[in-house]
Parts: structure tokens; C-alpha cells; sequence
């Protein structure tokens, strides 16, 4: 392997794990503050054990979510600043941005709400996990925004051999970012109930704290359910915005290589994607024509008549995806994402008023509900990403151009196995972690005590 | 003003409350083993920093960010070109950053013991790698005609720059015995007195020749007039350190590192990363820059955004004012 793909593969693999805890962040600190709304607004101790609790996994999650992020602030100049040079006027200021409205932001609140739980004000103190909250959000914001101009490119001119901004409310305001936010956020919603879900279930069959996780259970179940749709409606608008700007990656989705008015989806197809006769496949009719196009007879383009527009707009060159990736991360992305909506809307039936099911399969089932989500986002990007290629800007730069030449491949190599090996030894740790403190379940409150003077701190590492 | 040099001296800003304030963090942990005889007294020293060191951390990535967007072909050129460094910094600020999260997750000797290392190692690399960054900016690195630094790994570890990492090292150090000795009561607060005392022994010195190195090569006339200021301020914060004035010591070191990351861009200026090989190859202020409107678009946010996020920044600081002694620390297990 060269120096570029070494840096591929770092950068997929750095961002996929950077963006397992990123969506639990988001999707935990809001509900977390919306727990510990609750307690400031009834005093109920229930809400306040529950603000504990979720705040505790909330941390674990969201270091190493902060140290895996700073890597990716700075790769984008260590292994690819040929891509550095020809974006950065464009680029770099959503990045900037971002670090300052919303890093500062989440890590300053962040550190007063962990160590002022007996120092500020009950509603100052709240309003820090709001505000930890909305820089979360925000962070989104900006770096969808540049991510977005990667895939759709606006507001820029072509400069001396670069592009250059010519308008920042374009590129703010891009319509891809403005689907991709709300796609995306919902989602970390739906990771965060998900997590409430399957951690509060655990608890639940064993018959452990019912009164604190049973109303987690509930909550987190209807998170899933609500945010799982508003993910299906962004979904569906994208992806007719994405075979308006990239209609390769749409086509590379459903691998269909002609242009067919009426296109049916396949749930799955067994033999080989690259056009030739299929074994097997489970289709649904005119379903990605309604997809692509909000048609049930609209005309979605095909792999290789895109392939033939492109190669008239840009030149000779392979402008095609690898379509198993493509096809299967768009399905798995979907598949994942569905399930665990199903699962969510099992466990509100089941635990309808004081139910409790004896199944174990559906305990089995809720309590797996964890993972769907991260995998259904891990894939949601994977599609977006390599659907993308051969560009790192559609139609302006490709991936072949954007390594860094003053990066040997013995260079990238260690940064590759450095790096990988480190954040596996850390997934370890963290799961580690995560599991005792998901098992130990939510604190008792302890009693005030009067004497005020010689209290140690409520919180210290 | 251009606002090129605008972006340059904020990006100097930014570099220079990086130092500041995360120096002080990166001190603490390189005096974790020091100060810190048994579990309490080293959790008391992590406890000092605990509330702000991620905000401080910050700091650096909001320089990277902005100098990816007002000089890309900086940022471009310097974090490919120190490609094994930065890796062996990120990796650093990885393990240092978890360990103050995770080290009082699990009640094992061992497990805290290894995080006391990461908490040691990690702030101990970082503090020396980033003077060996700064020195190798400061004294030009081979860099060709297509802006690509072709130096490799080996040829950034000179003496100049060797002592760059010494001086980053030593005032990181100092700053961090003095932060501890302004935050803590009791014996913590005795102990770190007398070390910053000695500490103050080696950092004279070293910063003296460094800036003095530094003034002899550039000749450059504000940058001395700064480099004596800085060193001015350092030998205040010996007297203030001797005089147990430890607000005062505090402001002093923490001026010296202000004055002398002024000292250095100001040195720098116009260029922002010259090149041994041919001045014409030299990134500058100018050949480097973004366009005027992104300039003037990234103007319009600082100058919105900064003071507000200076404001809440600081407005920790007096929340967390209190010193910290033995006693406020809580039982293990009790988070």
C-alpha cells in the first residue's frame, strides 16, 4: 500500500470510532438535561439518580469522544494537505468556527457541571448541561457544514489553483447541510434513547431500581420512536437531494447500472452487484423511484449512464464507487436503524402500565437495541463516504490528489497501526468501563449533612 | 492593519493562552510524582486543574482550526511536514487526557498507577515536543518551491530547536509548581513553593539562552525588546516565588510565557514558516493567507465570539478560586 491508501484507511478508521461516542454525546447530554430539568422542576429524587446515573455514562463516552476528536482536527493536515491547500480557504472556516462557538463552549460547561454540583446555583448548574448540550449541537452544525461542501460544493470560485469562498452564508445555508443536520442529529437521538432503552432494560429484568429505570426504559424508548422518525423524513428528503447533486452515489446505493423509470429497491440480493445477472433478490416495486425522486415512477439514473455524463463533464476516468460498500452500508444503515424503532415500539407495548414481560427474548432483544443505532450511524457514513468517491469535493478534487506528498508511506504506516492500536486498547478500557458503571445502576442520595465547613467536594476525580 | 497580520498575531493569541493555560496543566503532571506521595495528595494535584484543563486544551485546537482557515498553506505545510511528531503529540494528549476521566473509575493500585503515567508521559512529551516545534518554525526547516517540507524526521531534532524543547519544558514545569502553590493550602502548598524555587534555578538559564540564541540569529528589534521583558518577568516570578507571593509568582510566569510567544511571532513576522533552502520558498503572511473575505468573514467571528468565550472562560476560574487541600477530597468511589 502507498502513503494514500495508508492515509485512507487511517482517516476511516479514526472517523468511524471517532463517531461511535460523538452521537451518544449529543443524544445523552440533551436527555441528561432534560432528566435533570425534570428534578429541578419536581424535586422528585428519582430524576435526580437518573441525572446521575446517565450523566456518569454521558462522561465515559464523552472523553474519549474529546481526545479521538482532536485527531481529527489535525489529520486533515498530516495526511492530507494537498487537500489542506486546494480547501482551506473554504474549509477551514467552518472548522474554526466550530472550535470556538461550540469546543469552548462543551468543555468549559462541561468542567462546571461535573465539579459544581455543590458550588453553583441548582438552575445555573442546570443550564451548564444545557449548555454543554447546545455546543454539541452546534459543533454538528459546523462540521456538517463542511462536510456537506465536500459533497455538494457552493459559494466558492476557483482561485489560483484552489478554491476560494465567495459566499459563507452559501455554504452555511447549503441544502445538504440543511438535510444532513437534521438527518443526523436525529439519529444521535435515536443512539442516545437507544442507550436508555437497552441499559434500563438490563436493569429492569432483573428487577433492579425500577423506579429509576423504568420511567429511563419508557423515556428513552419514545426518544427512539420519535427520533427514528424524524431520521426516516430527513432520510427521505436527502436522498432526493442526493440524486439531484449526486446521482452516482444514489444509483451506487441500489447498484442498478441502467436508467429505469418505476426502479424497484432490493432489500437484499445474493450474488454479485456489478450489473450481471443476480442469483436472488427481495424487491419491493417502484420503492426507490419514490425514493430518489418522490415519484413511484420517476427515473433513476444508472451507474453506467451517469458513468458516461461524468466522464463527458470531467473526462475520461472511473467515477464509479465500490458498489458492494455502497449498496450494503445503505441497507444495513436502513436495516439497523428500523429494528431498532421496532424493538422500541415492542418495549412500550410490553411495559405498558405495569407490565412486565416474562420473555426472555425480549429482554434479550431491548437490551441489544444498544448497538443498532452506533452500527446504523457507523454505516450511514461509510455509504455517504465512499458513495462519494473518487472525490474528496465532488466534481472539483479527487482523493487521488488530496494526500499529503511530504508524507513517506513508512510515515503513514505508523500513523495507521499507532493509532489503530491505541484506539483498540482504548475501546477495550471503555467498554470496560462502561459496563461496570452501567451495571452498578443509579446512586442512592445521600443525606444532606449540616456541616457545611469541612465537606469535601462533591465531585473530584 | 492587513488583515493577514491580524491573523497572524491572533493566531499568536491563540498559541500563546494555549501555553498559558494548558503550560500550567502540562506542569502539574509532570510534578504528579513529585508532589504526589500517596492516592489523596497526587488526586489533590489532579484536582487543581480538574475542572478546566479540557476548556484549556481548547485552546489549541481552536489555533489548529484557525490557522487551517486564514493560512491554509501553514497549516498545510507545518502539520504534514511534523507529521511523527504531532503523531507522538496526539497520542500523548489522548492517553493524558482519558487518564484525569478514567483513573478514579476502578479502585486497583494498578489501574490508577498506569494513569498516573499517562497523566506523567503525557504531559511531560507534549510540554518539550511543542518547543522543539516552535524552535524548528523559528529557525527555518527545508522547505521546497511546491511549499513541502523535505527535511525528515531526524533533521528537527537540532540543538536550537533541542533547546526550544528545554525551555518549553522548564517554564511549563515552573509555571505548574507555581499554579499548585497558588491552588492549594497546606503542605502541598509548601512543597510546591520550595520546587518552584529550584525549578526557577534551571528555567533562568535555559530561557535566557534560548532567547538569547534567538536574538542573536534574527536580529530582530522588538523581538529582543520582548525577549528581555519575558526574561525580566522570569526573574520576577523568582522573587515572588522566594517572597511566597504566589498571585504574584503566578502572574509573573505567566507573563514570561506571553512575552516570549510574542517574542517568537514577532521574531517570525512576515514570514510564518521560512525556508533554509531559498527564501523564495519561504512561507509567508502573505503567500499563505486565505483570501480577503475569508479573512474578513473569520474577523467578524473572533471578534463576536472571543470575548464572550474569554468571559465564561474566566468566569471558571473565579467559580473554582478556592484552594484545595487533603481534606477536600473525597473518599475513593465517591463519583
Amino acid at each position: 500500500m502507498d502513503a494514500l491508501d495508508l492515509s485512507r484507511w487511517q482517516f476511516g478508521i479514526t472517523t468511524v470510532y471517532h463517531f461511535i461516542f460523538v452521537p451518544l454525546t449529543i443524544g445523552l447530554s440533551a436527555l441528561v438535561a432534560g432528566l435533570q430539568t425534570a428534578w429541578v422542576r419536581t424535586g422528585k429524587e428519582h430524576y435526580l439518580r437518573a441525572t446521575k446515573f446517565w450523566g456518569k455514562l454521558f462522561l465515559i463516552n464523552f472523553a474519549i469522544g474529546v481526545v479521538t476528536g482532536i485527531v481529527q482536527e489535525f489529520q486533515f493536515g498530516m495526511n492530507w494537505s494537498a487537500y489542506s491547500r486546494f480547501v482551506g480557504d473554504i474549509f477551514g472556516a467552518p472548522l474554526a468556527i466550530e472550535g470556538l462557538l461550540a469546543f469552548f463552549l462543551e468543555s468549559t460547561f462541561l468542567g462546571l457541571w461535573i465539579f459544581g454540583w455543590d458550588r453553583l446555583p441548582k438552575k445555573i448548574h442546570l443550564a451548564s448541561i444545557w449548555m454543554v448540550a447546545l455546543g454539541t449541537t452546534l459543533s454538528a452544525y459546523f462540521i456538517l457544514a463542511a462536510n456537506s461542501w465536500m459533497q455538494h460544493p457552493v459559494g466558492w470560485t476557483m482561485g489560483d489553483g484552489r478554491a476560494e469562498l465567495t459566499s459563507i452564508g452559501a455554504v452555511l445555508t447549503n441544502s445538504t447541510t440543511l438535510v444532513t443536520f437534521p438527518h443526523t442529529i436525529t439519529a444521535c437521538f435515536l443512539t442516545g434513547g437507544a442507550m436508555l432503552l437497552a441499559v434500563s432494560a438490563w436493569h429492569l429484568r432483573r428487577n433492579n431500581q425500577p423506579e429509576v429505570f423504568k420511567p429511563s426504559m419508557r423515556l428513552g424508548a419514545w426518544v427512539v420512536l420519535i427520533a427514528g422518525l424524524g431520521v426516516l423524513i430527513t432520510g427521505d428528503i436527502q436522498a432526493r437531494v442526493m440524486t439531484e447533486q449526486q446521482p452516482m452515489k444514489m444509483a451506487a446505493a441500489e447498484a442498478l447500472y441502467e436508467t429505469t423509470g418505476s426502479a424497484s429497491f432490493s432489500l437484499f440480493t445474493i450474488g454479485s452487484l456489478d450489473g450481471d445477472e443476480e442469483l436472488y433478490s427481495v424487491r419491493i416495486p417502484s420503492l426507490l423511484s419514490f425514493m430518489a425522486t418522490g415519484s413511484p415512477d420517476g427515473e433513476v439514473e444508472g451507474i453506467n449512464n451517469v458513468q458516461s455524463e461524468y466522464e463527458q463533464a470531467y473526462g475520461p476516468g472511473d467515477y464509479r464507487p465500490i458498489v458492494p460498500v455502497t449498496y450494503w452500508s445503505f441497507r444495513l444503515m436502513i436495516g439497523f436503524g428500523g429494528l431498532a424503532m421496532l424493538i422500541a415500539a415492542a418495549a412500550l407495548w410490553f411495559t405498558r402500565g405495569d407490565r412486565r414481560p416474562r420473555s426472555r427474548w425480549l429482554w434479550i432483544a431491548a437490551v441489544s437495541t444498544v448497538a443498532m443505532p452506533l452500527l446504523a450511524n457507523s454505516f450511514g457514513w461509510i455509504f455517504t463516504e465512499m458513495g462519494r468517491q473518487p472525490w474528496t469535493v465532488f466534481g472539483l478534487f479527487t482523493t487521488a490528489e488530496s494526500g499529503s506528498p511530504s508524507v513517506s508511506a513508512g510515515e503513514a504506516a505508523t500513523g495507521l497501526i499507532v493509532l489503530t492500536v491505541l484506539y483498540g486498547v482504548l475501546a477495550v478500557i471503555e467498554f470496560g468501563l462502561f459496563l461496570k458503571y452501567a451495571k452498578a445502576g443509579a446512586p442512592e442520595i445521600p443525606a444532606p449533612t449540616t456541616d457545611e465547613a469541612d465537606k469535601p467536594l462533591a465531585f473530584a476525580y | 492593519m492587513e488583515l493577514t497580520t491580524v491573523w497572524f498575531l491572533l493566531i499568536g493569541v491563540l498559541w500563546a493562552g494555549y501555553f498559558l493555560l494548558e503550560g500550567f496543566d502540562f506542569g502539574v503532571g509532570i510534578l504528579l510524582p513529585v508532589v504526589g506521595k500517596d492516592d489523596t495528595s497526587r488526586r489533590l494535584a489532579i484536582n487543581t486543574i480538574g475542572p478546566v484543563w479540557d476548556a484549556n486544551e481548547v485552546w489549541v485546537l481552536v489555533a489548529g482550526g484557525a490557522t487551517f482557515a486564514a493560512f491554509p498553506e501553514w497549516y498545510a505545510t507545518l502539520f504534514s511536514g511534523f507529521f511523527l511528531p504531532l503523531l507522538i503529540i496526539l497520542v500523548a494528549l489522548i492517553v493524558r487526557g482519558l487518564a484525569f476521566e478514567y483513573r478514579g473509575k476502578r479502585p486497583g493500585a494498578a489501574w490508577k498507577r498506569g494513569w498516573d503515567r499517562a497523566i506523567f508521559w503525557g504531559s511531560l512529551i507534549p510540554a518539550i515536543l511543542w518547543g522543539v516545534a516552535f524552535g524548528n518554525i523559528l529557525r527555518g526547516v527545508p522547505i521546497d518551491a511546491n511549499h513541502e517540507y523535505v527535511g525528515g524526521f531526524f533533521n528537527l531534532l537540532n540543538p536550537y530547536a533541542l533547546l526550544g524543547g528545554l525551555t518549553t519544558l522548564s517554564l511549563f514545569t515552573l509555571h505548574g509548581a507555581v499554579f499548585l502553590a497558588l491552588k492549594t493550602d497546606g503542605p502541598m502548598r509548601e512543597q510546591a513553593g520550595r520546587l518552584a524555587a529550584r525549578l526557577a534555578l534551571v528555567a533562568v538559564p535555559v530561557a535566557a539562552a534560548f532567547l538569547i540564541w534567538t536574538g542573536l540569529t534574527h536580529e530582530d528589534g522588538w523581538g529582543i525588546a520582548l525577549s528581555v521583558l519575558a526574561a525580566l518577568a522570569l526573574i520576577g516570578a523568582v522573587l515572588a516565588t522566594r517572597a511566597r507571593r504566589e498571585g504574584w509568582a503566578f502572574t509573573a510566569t505567566g507573563a514570561t510565557i506571553l512575552l516570549a510567544v510574542a517574542a517568537l511571532f514577532v521574531t517570525l513576522f512576515p514570514n510564518v514558516m521560512p525556508s533554509t533552502l531559498d527564501a523564495a520558498n519561504s512561507l509567508t503572511v502573505t503567500n499563505a493567507s486565505s483570501t480577503p473575505y475569508t479573512l474578513k468573514v473569520m474577523t467578524w467571528v473572533a471578534v463576536c465570539f472571543t470575548p464572550i468565550v474569554l468571559i465564561y472562560q474566566g468566569w471558571t476560574y473565579w467559580v473554582f478560586r478556592k484552594r484545595l487541600t487533603l481534606s477536600d477530597i473525597p473518599a475513593s468511589g465517591a463519583h
